[in-house]
């Protein structure tokens, strides 16, 4: 039994079919990548687990409780562990760094309207912890977020938002990680960086699953990749398996 | 006495959906509402009255001037305060014309005067009687505008160049552009009959009340987006059907509930079809939500 | 606004520089320090609006602050459901209405202390701002403008025709002052000074609330909302529970100053609670700068101050006020004091 159980997990649009039968166990701990052609389902795949969209049919289990993922509202699935980014980059533009990730800090916080207004000891402290943790958070990324933590999300550059989201999904203390495309509109050397990011951020226990079209940072970084086309699973495995199947050649490339 | 009010309650309905149908073209092109819509239905109404009533012309020039001038009234409201906030967030432009629906509203308080006006139209044809339901003339004139206006409105749109264009524009606005057609000429035509249907409709309400007077367009213009809701904003033949349900939903109420809360009707509706129906009666793509 | 979006666009993976502080503008700035005035200047500032009857001797000039005061309050509650949480409500005049007849009511009729009655009409607010929350949440902003348009109609109309408990379009008069203190030693307030204590004293509880619950977890996720609400829900922000929160804590504030009208008044009627006063309270943050209380205080002042002095023209004032929204939208979107943001265009 591994952190994640995905069963016959179907997600339709009216006659498109963009998640078809999909059967993945994801392991503790491990990273796991996720690669297919643009349309192959896999951001859709991430919809469905956060709740952004709701599935057909399908069971998602996770690690080890039988309560069924799709079942739940979108916002109580962060708090059950499981946090994401996003491919077209969706920071909370005019929230500053250091406020974005607190948001993502929300679903471990209680105190309501009523505590803010009479100002309770308990919402002040509840405050003074998320803001630690969300600092902690962005320390992961060195300075570069920190220096910045007071800034507006919409000025910073590219990579630095992409640094941000995963920031802000960590602030949740999250099980799982989804990433989404995270290298997209980073150079090579923040690529580079990232990996490292990326595997510390593993190292904390985080279990990460990540969708990203650059082969060469997936060899680096996962374990074991998932290939996708129209919705469906073609094949599971070490990167070599992978990479040289018949039927990711033909998705990639087109039958000859 | 049930089918005598139900010659009031369509005739009612028939402008509802003669203003509803401005309501959905605007919304299908642009994808907002066109809060001063209202504002183009009084001004439609009094624009005529004031030909009528200080250069004693008669009313189907009366009317035709009023609609013209409503038209430019449309066109310039697209101009001003949509155009420059087509880059816009949509909670600008909401404020925006919003802005603009006050402006007219109390613009025209300053220059005919916060009062009634009397707006007194003698066809000199006698009423329609069929057994024991009387129908007034002017019952059957409303209606039959109506009913023509919405019928060469359909043509328009199902068989002309324009039509298509328009349709085209509504489906989607950079696929239409890069098709070559001119969307900014589209907007303008969209606004320009939207405009002049509610200006017809404006002056069908004066007829049918013999008064009119600058707040009308606020209650009218609310209860006609009701209409294009409950009809499926965009379509316009939803917007037809919305607006004779109103009609007829105002009129039962008023009737067999309380004539006090007939406004109230119009509103509940709305806002129950929104919470239930977002996707309206005969609605195809999404809207509110 | 255009500009800087496209040069962080152009900065592709550089950081781009944060000059955009600097182009923020002067007013924005200088809210921006009032915001941080030390602990002495606001005491100073405190003690200047306390003694204000003292140096103002007109009767008239009292009216007008203290109408500027309750639109104070009125567009801070506004603005916590158009700033804060980015949803537009055209009917705010509904719970203002709402907390000004249930005073009027529960003093007239059941002679109750003024002090009860303000919450009980902010609780009767709470119930209204969640009955138009509740269902209306999923509607887009234009949906929602209209719906809440058509509410703040049906109160009107419901107050306008339930004679037996509005008494209609005549209105309820002669609703008594209200006391300070118990028994022998209850001081009437029925003067302008001590009206004029009262909504003071009002606001900076209005002032207070909104930037307490604006600091805590809650105004973060209800300014998530405003972001991008999809992702805010992602981000565990239960968008229900945060939408209704949102109208109802704007629709007590509403309320509360619907109180203090009932009671400065002496009289209520419908027509204090038409469209037109939805929209002049909608155009106040819009002056200041949605979002920003400083702003609000000061657009409070230009909307309600100005008109008296030019009154003149007060004809015109519901003209200008509509030019003014347009003119605002196209060239100065963020408000007098707002701060200079990226938004998010609609797609047509």
């Amino acid at each position: 039994m591994g952190l994640l159980s995905i069963s016959s997990l179907t997600k339709k649009f009216g006659g498109l079919v963009a998640l078809k039968q999909f059967d993945l166990t994801v392991e503790k701990g491990e990273i796991l990548g996720i690669i297919g052609p643009n349309g192959s389902g896999k951001t859709t795949f991430f919809n469905v687990l956060t709740g952004m969209f709701r599935a057909d049919e399908g069971t998602v289990l996770l690690d080890g409780t039988s309560d069924n993922l799709l079942d739940r509202k979108t916002h109580e699935i962060i708090g059950m562990g499981v946090a994401r980014t996003f491919q077209n980059q969706r920071p909370f533009s005019n929230l500053s760094v250091l406020q974005n990730i607190m948001v993502g800090g929300h679903c471990r916080g209680r105190s309501g309207i009523f505590s803010a207004l009479l100002r309770l000891p308990g919402a002040g402290r509840e405050r003074r912890r998320l803001e630690k943790r969300a600092m902690e958070v962005m320390t992961i990324f060195g300075d570069r977020l920190i220096s910045m933590k007071d800034r507006s999300a919409w000025t910073l550059s590219y990579a630095n938002r992409r640094r941000l989201e995963i920031a802000r999904a960590l602030a949740s203390d999250p099980k799982l990680l989804l990433l989404d495309e995270p290298t997209a509109g980073m150079n090579p050397a923040e690529s580079l960086q990232l990996l490292d990011n990326i595997r510390h951020i593993n190292s904390t226990g985080v279990t990460v699953l990540v969708i990203e079209h650059d082969m060469n940072f997936m060899k680096q970084l996962c374990g074991r990749l998932v290939a996708l086309d129209y919705g469906e699973k073609i094949v599971e495995g070490s990167y070599d398996t992978v990479r040289n199947h018949s039927r990711v050649i033909e998705a990639y490339l087109g039958k000859d | 006495m049930f089918w005598q009010q139900f010659t009031n309650w369509i005739s009612l309905g028939a402008m509802y959906a003669m203003l509803a149908i401005g309501y959905t073209m605007v919304y299908g092109i642009i994808k907002l509402i066109n809060f001063a819509h209202g504002e183009i239905f009084m001004c439609g109404a009094f624009f005529t009255w004031w030909f009528m009533s200080v250069f004693h012309i008669p009313l189907p020039v009366a009317a035709l001037l009023g609609i013209m001038m409503a038209t430019g009234l449309g066109i310039a409201v697209e101009r001003i305060a949509y155009r420059p906030l087509r880059n816009a967030p949509r909670f600008a432009v909401v404020i925006s014309v919003l802005g603009v629906s006050i402006f007219l509203q109390n613009m025209a308080r300053i220059i005919w005067g916060a009062e009634f006006q009397v707006f007194e139209v003698d066809f000199g044809i006698p009423p329609l009687i069929l057994g024991t339901v009387i129908i007034p003339f002017k019952k059957i004139f409303i209606f039959g505008t109506s009913v023509i206006c919405m019928a060469s409105l359909a043509v328009f749109v199902k068989k002309t160049y324009l039509g298509k264009a328009m349709r085209a524009t509504a489906a989607d606005w950079e696929a239409a552009e890069m098709m070559g057609i001119n969307v900014n000429m589209v907007i303008v035509l969209t606004f320009a009959i939207g405009s002049a249907m509610a200006a017809v409709a404006g002056i069908l309400f004066a007829v049918n009340y013999n008064s009119i007077d600058p707040y009308m367009g606020f209650n009218a213009g609310m209860k006609a987006f009701a209409a294009a809701v409950l009809g499926g904003i965009g379509n316009i033949y939803g917007a037809m059907l919305g607006g004779l349900f109103l009609g007829v939903v105002e009129g039962v109420g008023s009737a067999y509930i309380s004539s006090m809360y007939r406004d109230a009707f119009a509103f509940g509706l709305l806002i129950l079809a929104l919470i239930f129906r977002p996707k309206g009666l005969l609605g195809e793509g999404k809207t509110g939500e | 606004m255009n500009k800087t979006r496209l040069d962080d666009l152009s900065g592709g993976s550089q950081a781009t520089s944060g000059d955009n502080f600097l182009q923020q503008g002067v007013m924005a700035a200088l809210a921006g320090r009032l915001a941080r005035f030390s602990g002495i200047g606001k005491i100073a500032l405190l003690c200047v609006f306390l003694m204000l009857p003292l140096m103002i001797q007109s009767n008239y000039a009292m009216r007008v602050i203290i109408y500027i005061c309750l639109y104070i309050v009125l567009a801070m509650g506004l603005n916590v459901v158009m700033g804060f949480t980015g949803l537009l409500n055209i009917g705010h005049a509904a719970f203002y209405a709402t907390g000004a007849y249930t005073t009027a009511i529960l003093m007239k009729q059941f002679g109750m202390s003024f002090w009860l009655t303000v919450p009980a009409g902010m609780t009767l607010g709470v119930v209204l701002g969640v009955a138009i929350g509740l269902p209306t949440l999923r509607l887009r902003d234009d949906y929602l403008a209209m719906v809440t348009l058509g509410f703040g109609q049906i109160v009107y109309i419901v107050a306008n025709n339930w004679m037996g408990l509005t008494r209609g379009p005549r209105g309820i008069a002669d609703i008594p002052s209200p006391f300070l203190g118990w028994g022998d030693w209850a001081i009437p307030i029925d003067s302008y000074t001590a009206f004029y204590y009262l909504i003071f004293s009002f606001v900076l509880f209005t002032i207070f609330a909104c930037i307490r619950v604006r600091d805590s977890r809650v105004g973060l996720a209800w300014t998530a909302i405003r972001e991008d609400e999809d992702v805010a829900a992602v981000m565990g922000v239960n968008l229900v529970l945060y939408k209704t929160m949102s109208f109802a804590f704007s629709a007590a504030l509403g309320a509360l100053a619907g109180s203090f009208f009932a009671v400065f008044q002496h009289f209520v009627s419908p027509n204090s609670f038409t469209i037109l006063e939805s929209v002049i309270i909608i155009t106040i943050p819009i002056i200041g700068g949605l979002g920003s209380i400083p702003g609000t205080i000061v657009g409070a002042v230009i909307m309600i101050g100005l008109p008296e002095i030019f009154r003149a023209a007060s004809e015109y004032r519901m003209v200008v006020v509509g030019a003014f929204m347009v003119l605002m939208m196209i060239f100065k979107p963020e408000g007098l004091f707002g701060k200079k943001q990226f938004q998010q265009m609609y797609k047509a």
